[in-house]
C-alpha cells in the first residue's frame, strides 16, 4: 500500500495541505497521483500553504512535484507559500522553480497525406542512392585513369589484403554451397526426369543451369552477404569516427585509397570464386547423379562434354566482374552514406547488401536479354 | 591515510587490497581506497596507470582477482543479482565520450533509465526530462536531438543529466573535463559542484584536470605503480615530498602560486 504523503484539509477559503514521507523517485508515481488529486476540484480557495516540515527525503522527483503542486495553484490565482521546508532541500526546490517547461509537443494522427509523403521520400531516396551510385562509377573512372598514367599510386598492399579477406577466406563457405545446391538441383531433376525415362538429360540441366546461371548468382550473392556488408560497415564505422575526414584532409582521396582497392579486390575474386563455385556445383551434380541416379562417372563427363560449349562457360565467367562491380559501388556508395549513428550503420549495412542483390539479379536479367540476342 | 575530514564520515566506497590484471600484466595491485559521503574524490595518476580501471571495475564493468569492493557496506563481490542492481540504482556513471545511445533522441536518452526502474506517467517524464535538462545547464530546445547532432560539451551535458536521472547518491565521472576549452571545462566544474551541494552528491571523479583538482576536490587519490600512492587535500599532495606527486602538481603546468617556482619554471 501506497503511504500518504500528502494530506489536505481546507477551511473556508484556505487549504493547507500537509506533506510527509520520502518524497524521493521510489514513491514518485503514487505522489504524482495524490498531488493531482489535491489539486483538483477545489472551486473557492484563495490560499494554499504547504507544510513540508514533515517529509524526510527529497530528491529531484520529489521537488519537481512539489513544484508542480505549487504551480498548479498559482495559476489558479491562490497565493501559494511553501513552509518549513528543510535547508538542505532550499537550493534544489530553487533549481527545479526556474525550469521552463516546453510547450507540450502536438501529437499528430497518421493520415493518407503522410502515408503518401513517405511513399514520395521513398521514390526520392531512391532516386538519391542511384545518383551516389553513378557518381562513385564516375569517380572510380576518373581515378582508374589516374592511376593508369602513375601505376605506382595503386594500393596493391591493401588490394591483397582486401583479396585475401573477400577471396581466399570465403573460398570453403562458397565451394561447400555451391556443392550443396549442386547436389540439390541433381537430386530434384533425377527424381522428376526419370518418370519421363529422360535421367540422361540431368546432366544438360546441372551443366548448362550451373554454368550460365546458378554459379555466377550464388556466389554473388554469398559475396554481398558476406563481403558487400563488411565493406559498408568498415567504411561507416571509419566515416562515423571522422577517419574519412582525416585522410582527407592528408590529402588523400578516399576513393584511391579505401574504394578502389576494395573493388578491384572484388572484381578480381568473384570470377575466381565462380569458377570455383561452378567447378564444386558440377562436382556435387555429379556425385548425386552416380549415388542416386545411376550414372556412372565416366558417362556423366562424356555427356557432359557434349551438353555444354565454351560459351556456356564464358557466360558465366564474363558476368561475374560485373556483378563484382555492382556488388562493390553499391556497398561502398551505403558506406560513406553512414550518419553519426550506429543505427544508421545497422540501416545502411542492411540497404547494402538488399540492393546489391537485387542489383545483381536485375544485372542478370539484362546479362541473358544480351547473350541471347548475340546468340551465346 | 586519511585526514581529520574522513573521521567520522561515512565511507561509501572502500575498497581493499584490489588486484586487477590483463594476462600477465598487473594493473592495480593491493589497491585500498575510501571515499566518504558527499565529498568530491578526484582520482589521479599518469596516463595508463588504471585510474579508469579502478572506476571500471567498481561498476562491475571488470573482473577482480582479489581483493573486495564494497559500496554502501554491501561487498559486491559477494553480493546476490537483486542486491547488485539494488546498488546500481544509487549510482549513476559518465562515461568519457558520454556514451549517450545514438538511435535515441535526448528525451529518450534521459528518460531510458527512469523508464525502466519506475513506473511514471509520460507527462511526469517530459517534465523530468525538462528539469534534470536544466538543471545540468541546457534547455528544452536540446529535446529532440539525437546525439549525433550535440556539440562535445552539450554531449557530455546530457550524458550527466542521464547518469542523474535516477537521482543517485553517487556519480562516477570519468575525465568530465576532457575535450571541453578552459571556459567550458570550468563551467562543467561548476556545475558539479552545485549538482554535488543541491543533490549531496558523492563524486567520483577521475581526472587529468588540474584546475578541477583545485577548485571542486575535496579530496585527492594518486594512482602510481599500480597502487594508491597517496590521498588526501591539495594541502597534502602540494607537500608531499614523492618524486610523482612533485611532478604532477608542482610541475611546469601546475599553477602553484609561488613566484619563485614559475620563474624557475620559465627560466629552466
Amino acid at each position: 500500500m501506497s503511504e500518504t504523503l500528502l494530506e489536505g484539509t481546507a477551511e473556508g477559503g484556505r487549504l493547507r495541505l500537509a506533506a510527509a514521507g520520502a518524497w524521493i523517485a521510489r514513491n514518485a508515481r503514487s505522489l504524482e497521483a495524490q498531488i493531482d488529486a489535491a489539486t483538483q476540484g477545489r472551486g473557492t480557495i484563495n490560499e494554499v500553504r504547504i507544510d513540508m516540515a514533515r517529509v524526510e527525503r527529497l530528491d529531484t522527483f520529489g521537488a519537481w512535484l512539489l513544484e508542480r503542486l505549487v504551480r498548479a495553484f498559482s495559476a489558479r490565482g491562490c497565493a501559494t507559500k511553501v513552509e518549513g521546508l528543510k535547508a538542505d532541500y532550499r537550493s534544489l526546490v530553487d533549481d527545479v522553480h526556474v525550469v521552463k517547461l516546453e510547450e507540450p509537443p502536438v501529437r499528430r494522427t497518421i493520415q493518407l497525406a503522410d502515408a503518401l509523403a513517405s511513399i514520395g521520400h521513398s521514390i526520392v531516396s531512391v532516386g538519391g542512392s542511384f545518383g551516389a551510385f553513378v557518381n562513385l562509377l564516375g569517380a572510380l573512372s576518373v581515378v582508374i585513369v589516374r592511376i593508369l598514367a602513375q601505376p605506382r599510386r595503386l594500393r596493391f598492399t591493401s588490394m591483397v589484403h582486401q583479396l585475401d579477406n573477400v577471396g581466399w577466406r570465403g573460398v570453403p563457405i562458397i565451394i561447400l554451397i555451391t556443392f550443396l545446391v549442386g547436389c540439390i538441383i541433381a537430386q530434384q531433376g533425377i527424381f522428376h526426369f526419370s518418370k519421363f525415362g529422360a535421367d540422361i538429360y540431368v546432366v544438360d540441366m546441372v551443366g548448362i543451369l550451373v554454368l550460365r546461371e546458378l554459379g555466377v548468382l550464388i556466389v554473388c550473392i554469398m559475396v554481398a552477404g558476406r563481403s558487400g556488408s563488411a565493406y559498408t560497415a568498415e567504411l561507416g564505422s571509419m566515416k562515423m569516427r571522422e577517419e574519412i575526414d582525416a585522410l582527407q584532409t592528408m590529402g588523400f582521396d578516399p576513393i584511391e585509397v579505401l574504394i578502389l582497392p576494395r573493388i578491384l579486390a572484388l572484381i578480381v575474386g568473384v570470377p575466381i570464386l565462380t569458377f570455383l563455385g561452378s567447378m564444386a556445383a558440377l562436382y556435387g551434380g555429379g556425385l548425386v547423379c552416380w549415388l542416386y541416379g545411376g550414372i556412372e562417372p565416366s558417362i556423366f563427363i562424356e555427356r557432359l562434354k557434349e551438353a555444354i560449349s565454351l560459351d556456356h562457360f564464358e557466360v558465366g565467367m564474363i558476368k561475374a566482374p560485373f556483378m563484382a562491380l555492382v556488388i562493390g559501388v553499391v556497398s561502398c556508395v551505403e558506406g560513406m552514406n553512414v550518419k553519426g549513428s550506429a543505427e544508421s550503420l545497422g540501416l545502411q549495412t542492411t540497404a547494402s547488401v538488399v540492393e546489391s542483390i537485387f542489383l545483381v539479379i536485375v544485372l542478370d536479367g539484362l546479362f541473358a536479354i544480351f547473350f541471347a540476342s548475340i546468340g551465346m | 591515510m586519511a585526514k581529520a575530514r574522513g573521521n567520522g564520515k561515512e565511507v561509501v566506497i572502500a575498497v581493499r587490497g584490489l588486484v586487477v590484471g590483463f594476462g600477465d600484466h598487473i594493473v592495480l595491485d593491493h589497491v585500498d581506497l575510501d571515499v566518504y559521503r558527499g565529498e568530491i574524490l578526484g582520482f589521479v595518476g599518469g596516463s595508463g596507470a588504471g585510474k579508469s580501471v579502478l572506476m571500471r571495475t567498481i561498476i562491475g564493468l571488470l573482473p577482480r582477482r582479489e581483493g573486495s569492493i564494497r559500496v554502501f557496506g554491501v561487498d559486491l563481490t559477494q553480493a546476490s543479482d537483486a542486491e547488485r542492481h539494488a546498488i546500481e540504482q544509487r549510482w549513476g556513471v559518465l562515461f568519457q565520450q558520454g556514451a549517450l545511445f545514438s538511435s535515441l533522441t535526448v528525451r529518450d536518452n534521459l528518460q531510458f533509465p527512469i523508464r525502466e526502474y519506475l513506473e511514471l506517467s509520460q507527462r511526469l517524464l517530459d517534465e523530468l526530462a525538462v528539469a534534470k535538462l536544466e538543471m545540468v545547464g541546457l534547455d528544452a530546445s536540446v529535446l529532440e536531438k539525437f546525439p549525433s547532432e550535440l556539440s562535445g560539451g552539450m554531449t557530455k551535458r546530457v550524458a550527466l543529466a542521464r547518469a542523474l536521472a535516477l537521482d543517485p547518491e553517487i556519480v562516477f565521472l570519468d575525465e568530465p573535463t576532457s575535450g571541453l576549452d578552459p571556459i567550458g571545462a570550468g563551467e562543467f566544474d561548476e556545475l558539479i559542484a552545485t549538482l554535488q551541494r543541491t543533490l549531496g552528491l558523492t563524486v567520483f571523479m577521475v581526472t587529468h584536470d588540474l584546475d578541477s583538482l583545485h577548485t571542486v576536490c575535496d579530496r585527492i587519490a594518486v594512482l602510481a605503480d599500480h597502487k594508491v600512492i597517496a590521498a588526501g587535500t591539495m594541502d597534502t599532495m602540494l607537500a608531499s615530498e614523492h618524486p610523482w606527486l612533485k611532478a604532477y602538481f608542482r610541475g611546469k603546468r601546475s599553477r602553484v602560486g609561488q613566484p619563485g617556482e614559475t620563474t624557475r619554471a620559465r627560466t629552466t
